[in-house]
């Protein structure tokens, strides 16, 4: 992995690295590391591409036909020839593919990070230890349309369309969206990855400076997509914590009703801050089941893992049915009968959720 | 093929187009274009059966295979669809020894085998949707009445491309094109088989006896 | 919304006056333009009596040639509406800045970019592929015509279907906000619950049952009807290219038509593949799409290779360099197209080692694929290299496509592409590849070919111009792109915030109207080639030197292609033939049994598009009456035994003798 070290020097990126340039001149760790691994594998190829393209225009005009060069028309064939056209390219591809196996594991999304920052390794949280915090921050993310709540369960606090950490504190965020297939995506921290309704993905990340940077979805998702952005700030302790400290006093209550409303399609939301959030509104959300007359998906398909619900769950539609039928362009389904799931925790579909539908 | 030098050139140069032209084939190819056909069929049921295999199990709350599947029913139905293929077979003999009169009765028996293989199977979708297990109630359901309804969409179209053939038969006989026909009719009808019992196995028997 | 009554409901379905876009003043504009040149067209139509000609000579020609230019000139109208959208989006992304919405809302923005994909791709370079296909695969293996000319025709006539409704969707209702492969849950009822959606799997399963066909067809006619002595190791490189992508068409199309038909069947059934309702999963469906998705480019570009093959060896003066190893890198590339589609959603958390794997593979097939590169160049070394229109598109295709190639290999290592992935930086790539691969590759075919298909060559000078503007335009258009993706800027934003992003947007702007001038000046060039078509008449059928069997023919071909078929010795069979003394055969005539027009495929495929424009908009009883009609004239037309005649041997004579004579004055 030297090699990455001595390619990020490389003049190039003085040349090109303007701070617009953000894919190049990232602040986070992850982002700097996948920028290494561009710049690495552009390189590789270079040696073969420049060759190429230099021979193409020297063939050209060498061989043209005025030029009354040497002509061989039958020349066509030479084994030596042939075994360096496939096997120099071959060997550029093993040691890219090599790289592509290492950086593809050691920058899995889902990997915890084990470092900071190069020469910053995290360690175990021994008492004494002048190591570095362990514990991730967790953010859960939500893609709405068209809009990104962040819920910060340790702080007991939600925002929308901003997101706010600590500079050099890992981060993980656990990602889900409500209806449609969003990708979560902050330049300046870190590469992208879906938001998808109904399954959760991960992102481990680590922002290094701060400032003020860009997000937003890179998966066209309807007709509020060009806005739907926010702002990813990376601050110091003391300001993350005051940062909480004014969403717990300004922010509004955001609990499964609101959030119900919240879902629904909109454009260009300011942003908002919440607090008294349910500690299970992200599981909720993920499951589906933030409105109280859904069955959860978990327990459909700890069901359907049993052998489904038999005959007697044929009619369990309505609280199966979880795309928004607002955005159909319809009325609200009417209520239907449904059988309520045998391992359901209690407390799921209480009589709250009931009003609530009538939003969804 | 004959092949004459029309060298008048050089002595040396050898033949360069066929001065004898080849016997015509209209139709030389036609078994291998509709071999390519049916694989190209075949991956259709590929996406199906892998469509199957990655939602079958995603019964939504509501019943899977082992509450709906009645496997006699279905052995019926599969006995009915094999018995047609031997019937085809027999046909296919028939016509291979110009006996028409014998074919046209073995089409017969083979068509009414493919219509009870229908008629089984549409009593079943009724009775299921008739029960409430739609195609709309689960992955499950959604993929199982694709699979299998596109076998019987194959089938029913086998059955008016069956009978057509046998006015053309009747009005024309056992002539070239017609035995081509046939001949492809006849893959098609045991391509139609294999697919089934795919179905049987993954779908039916894997479904109930698990 | 007014509401309608049920009568009018059950006889038009969800076809009402709203339908009509008549309060959009680009749309009202575009139509009334169209109409104009409609109808002035059909005016010239009727005034030269050209009716009976173009419906006898064209419209119902089994004759591959003829079917091979419909499909190209298909492939030009397309290229027009295809273009014209890109245009806008250029325009759009240029102005909409800093709190300017610019001109096209999201509701109208959303559709062209959806329209421009899938009319570039579907309507686009594939009717040019297939045309280029069709026209030249059978003459260069020395055969009469394709397997199966009625389904040849039949073929063609589902593709302008699929193409007619796509154009219908511009003026009656709207066509689908979802992106050119229209992910679900978006493309599912709930979230996409209007017709343009349905435009789109009806437009598609259409036509992608015409292109199924076709390669059947063309499989078919590639293993079973190759001249006498043309073995596989025998066979021209662009009909190696040909069976590789027809190989992948066949094995590929149904795969897309199995997504589409389930898909169809959530929208209108109400199953749940692809939703989130009731145990669906949507990302199968994006699983399913790009297994056909990925062998679709390959089925676009590996053609286009066999073209540069052809132009390399003929303009170099040159035996093509590692004939074999070109070979074998098509078949590499044809299999490894098939392992590689989850480069395209890495970033859907598949595990690290799955992403490695598909990002390996991705990799592995830049290696036949610069193979390939490094053959062209060194069929270079020691040649004779004319610079004539074709030569120059592989020069400028060489040094555009490696980049196109490298940016590609960037994409494929999976770390890299989390950020990249659906950045216009991804969208510079494709179209590198796409435009610097496949159009080139096609002008260059059409500049190649031209004068075979019709006898005289195409003008110079306007060719000269028409290249330069593309290749610039292509650079000044899509450099800034990669820039804009390495600034972290995605795909498919109708508006931007930040502002120094603009002068990027303006310069990509300014190339796409370098680009407008190029396919400008190619139809011009088109025109001035017609006018001046006695100045640049070819009468030796031969006007490059060639070196395969089709340039052994008059130009332009008769209906019949060869009078005796070829017998082929070498690989280069026509240079062999003319380097050892081949004579013109001048007499012996034969009949020649040759397939018989018919109207069926025209019918047909009329009848198939009444229907799905009929299920586009819920016409229940027009679809049900549609469809039993597409089953009547299936029938009916299997009834027909009598289905191929003789050329009679005098006007074999009469042909022959004319081109001797032609031969004699050149």
């Amino acid at each position: 992995m030297r090699i990455f070290r001595f390619l990020a020097i490389l003049p190039l990126i003085s040349v090109l690295g303007g701070c617009q340039w953000v894919l190049l001149s990232p602040s986070g760790d992850i982002a700097v590391q996948q920028r290494n691994l561009l710049f690495a594998s552009t390189a590789l190829m270079l040696l073969i591409i420049i060759p190429v393209m230099a021979l193409t225009i020297f063939f050209a005009w060498r061989y043209r036909a005025s030029a009354r060069a040497a002509y061989d028309p039958d020349w066509n064939h030479s084994l030596p020839l042939e075994v360096v056209i496939w096997s120099v390219p071959l060997l550029i591809i093993i040691v890219i593919g090599a790289m592509t196996w290492m950086g593809t594991h050691l920058l899995d999304p889902y990997r915890p990070l084990n470092r900071i920052a190069p020469g910053k390794p995290i360690v175990e949280a021994r008492a004494g230890s002048s190591g570095i915090r362990k514990q991730p921050l967790v953010i859960q993310v939500v893609a709405l349309d068209w809009k990104w709540l962040f819920l910060y369960p340790a702080q007991g606090i939600a925002s929308l369309n901003e997101v706010v950490a600590p500079v050099d504190q890992p981060i993980e965020f656990r990602i889900t969206s409500s209806a449609v297939m969003n990708s979560l995506f902050i330049p300046a921290l870190a590469g992208q990855i879906y938001a998808m309704p109904g399954m959760q993905t991960k992102l481990n990340a680590v922002i290094n400076h701060p400032g003020e940077f860009e997000g937003f979805s890179a998966n066209y998702s309807g007709a509020g997509f060009s806005d739907m952005r926010f702002r990813f700030r990376g601050v110091d302790d003391a300001a993350f914590g005051e940062w909480v400290q004014g969403a717990i006093r300004g922010g509004s209550t955001l609990g499964r009703d609101e959030y119900l409303v919240l879902e629904r399609p909109s454009e260009r939301e300011p942003v908002r801050y919440f607090r008294d959030i349910p500690s299970d509104l992200f599981t909720a959300i993920l499951n589906m089941c933030v409105d109280r007359a859904k069955m959860c998906t978990r327990d459909m398909m700890a069901m359907d893992a049993k052998g489904g619900g038999g005959k007697e769950g044929i009619h369990t539609v309505a609280a199966l049915e979880y795309d928004k039928s607002v955005r159909r362009g319809g009325q609200p389904l009417p209520p239907r009968p449904f059988v309520m799931a045998i391992c359901t925790p209690t407390d799921v579909y209480g009589a709250a959720g009931l009003s609530a539908r009538a939003f969804n | 093929m004959m092949a004459q030098a029309t060298a008048q050139a050089a002595g040396t140069a050898p033949a360069f187009y066929v001065t004898e032209e080849e016997h015509a084939h209209p139709g030389g190819s036609t078994m291998l274009g509709f071999w390519l056909y049916l694989m190209s069929d075949c991956l259709v049921f590929a996406v199906l059966f892998a469509t199957y295999g990655v939602l079958g199990r995603n019964y939504a709350a509501g019943p899977s295979g082992a509450d709906l599947f009645d496997l006699r029913l279905v052995a019926v139905n599969t006995a009915m669809l094999l018995f047609s293929s031997i019937t085809y077979g027999f046909a296919m003999l028939a016509m291979d020894k110009g006996r028409q009169a014998a074919m046209q009765r073995w089409l017969v028996v083979t068509g009414l085998f493919g219509l009870a293989f229908l008629a089984i199977e549409l009593y079943e979708f009724a009775h299921l949707i008739h029960e409430g297990a739609t195609p709309m109630r689960s992955a499950f359901l959604s993929s199982f009445f694709t699979l299998v309804g596109t076998h019987g969409l194959h089938v029913t179209f086998g059955l008016i491309w069956l009978t057509v053939l046998m006015i053309q038969v009747s009005k024309r006989g056992l002539i070239e094109a017609n035995r081509r026909r046939l001949m492809c009719l006849s893959m098609f009808w045991h391509f139609l088989d294999v697919v089934w019992i795919g179905v049987f196995t993954f779908v039916y028997l894997m479904g109930v006896l698990k | 919304m007014t509401s309608y009554p049920d009568w009018w409901k059950f006889l038009f379905g969800r076809l009402t006056l709203e339908s009509f876009p008549y309060h959009e003043p680009i749309l009202v504009v575009t139509f009334a333009v169209v109409m104009l040149g409609g109808l002035a067209l059909v005016a010239l139509i009727t005034k030269y009596k050209l009716w009976g000609y173009l419906w006898h000579d064209w419209f119902t020609s089994v004759d591959h040639k003829k079917i091979g230019v419909m499909y190209m000139i298909l492939g030009v109208i397309m290229l027009l509406r295809g273009f014209a959208d890109a245009l806008m989006m250029r325009g759009q992304q240029a102005i909409a800045f800093a709190g300017n919405e610019g001109y096209l809302p999201p509701h109208h923005y959303d559709q062209i970019f959806t329209a421009h994909g899938v009319i570039m791709i579907f309507f686009v370079a594939m009717p040019f592929v297939t045309g280029l296909m069709n026209y030249v695969v059978p003459l260069q293996i020395g055969a009469r015509d394709v397997a199966f000319p009625f389904l040849n025709n039949f073929s063609f006539w589902m593709t302008v279907g699929g193409a007619v409704l796509i154009m219908a969707s511009l003026f009656i209702g709207e066509f689908a906000k979802v992106g050119w492969l229209a992910y679900p849950p978006l493309s599912g009822a709930a979230y996409s619950p209007g017709v343009g959606m349905d435009y789109y799997l009806w437009g598609l399963q259409i036509a992608g049952i015409g292109t199924t066909l076709s390669g059947v067809n063309l499989i078919a006619t590639i293993v079973k009807m190759r001249a006498p002595g043309m073995d596989m190791m025998k066979m021209p490189v662009f009909t190696w290219t040909s069976l590789c992508t027809n190989v992948l068409i066949v094995a590929t199309f149904p795969i897309l038509a199995a997504t589409l038909a389930l898909l169809t069947l959530d929208r209108y059934v109400g199953t749940n593949f692809f939703t989130n309702d009731l145990g669906g999963n949507p990302m199968m469906y994006v699983n399913l799409i790009w297994i056909w998705g990925h062998p679709e480019v390959y089925i676009l570009i590996l053609p286009i290779f066999g073209v540069y093959s052809e132009v390399a060896s003929t303009f170099c003066g040159k035996r093509l360099f590692g004939y074999a190893s070109m070979v074998y890198a098509t078949v590499v590339i044809t299999i490894l197209s098939y392992l590689v589609w989850l480069h395209h959603f890495f970033t859907m958390g598949s595990g690290a080692s799955v992403n490695s794997f598909f990002g390996i593979t991705t990799m592995i097939i830049s290696i036949p694929t610069g193979a390939k590169i490094f053959n062209w160049l060194f069929t270079m070394y020691r040649g004779r290299i004319r610079f004539e229109l074709p030569m120059m598109w592989l020069l400028a295709f060489m040094i555009t496509f490696v980049i196109g190639g490298m940016t590609g290999v960037m994409l494929a290592v999976p770390p890299a592409d989390f950020v990249l992935h659906n950045s216009l930086f991804l969208i510079a790539h494709f179209h590198n590849v796409i435009i610097g691969g496949v159009v080139f590759g096609v002008f260059a075919g059409i500049a190649y070919w031209f004068p075979k298909a019709f006898g005289f060559k195409l003008d110079r000078f306007w060719g000269v111009l028409s290249f330069w503007f593309w290749v610039i335009g292509f650079y000044v258009a899509f450099m800034p792109l990669y820039i804009l993706g390495l600034m972290g800027v995605t795909r498919r934003l109708s508006r931007f915030e930040d502002p120094s992003l603009q002068i990027w947007f303006v310069i990509a702007a300014m190339g796409a109207v370098l680009i407008a001038l190029g396919i400008a000046c190619f139809l011009i060039q088109i025109g001035v080639s017609i006018l001046r078509r006695e100045q640049l008449r070819d009468t030796t059928g031969d006007p490059w030197d060639g070196r395969t069997l089709e340039w052994s023919t008059s130009s332009p071909p008769p209906a019949y292609n060869f009078a005796f078929t070829p017998i082929i010795h070498d690989l280069d069979a026509y240079a062999d033939m003319k380097k050892r003394g081949y004579q013109r055969p001048l007499g012996g005539f034969r009949p020649i049994h040759m397939p018989k027009n018919t109207g069926a495929g025209v019918i047909i495929a009329g009848l198939a598009t009444l229907c799905g424009f009929a299920l586009i908009w819920h016409i229940w009883w027009l679809a049900a009456l549609s469809f039993v009609a597409v089953l009547a004239a299936v029938i009916i037309h299997t009834f027909n035994y009598d289905r191929d005649f003789h050329i009679p041997a005098d006007e074999v004579v009469q042909a022959e003798d004319a081109r001797t004579q032609l031969l004699g004055r050149a």
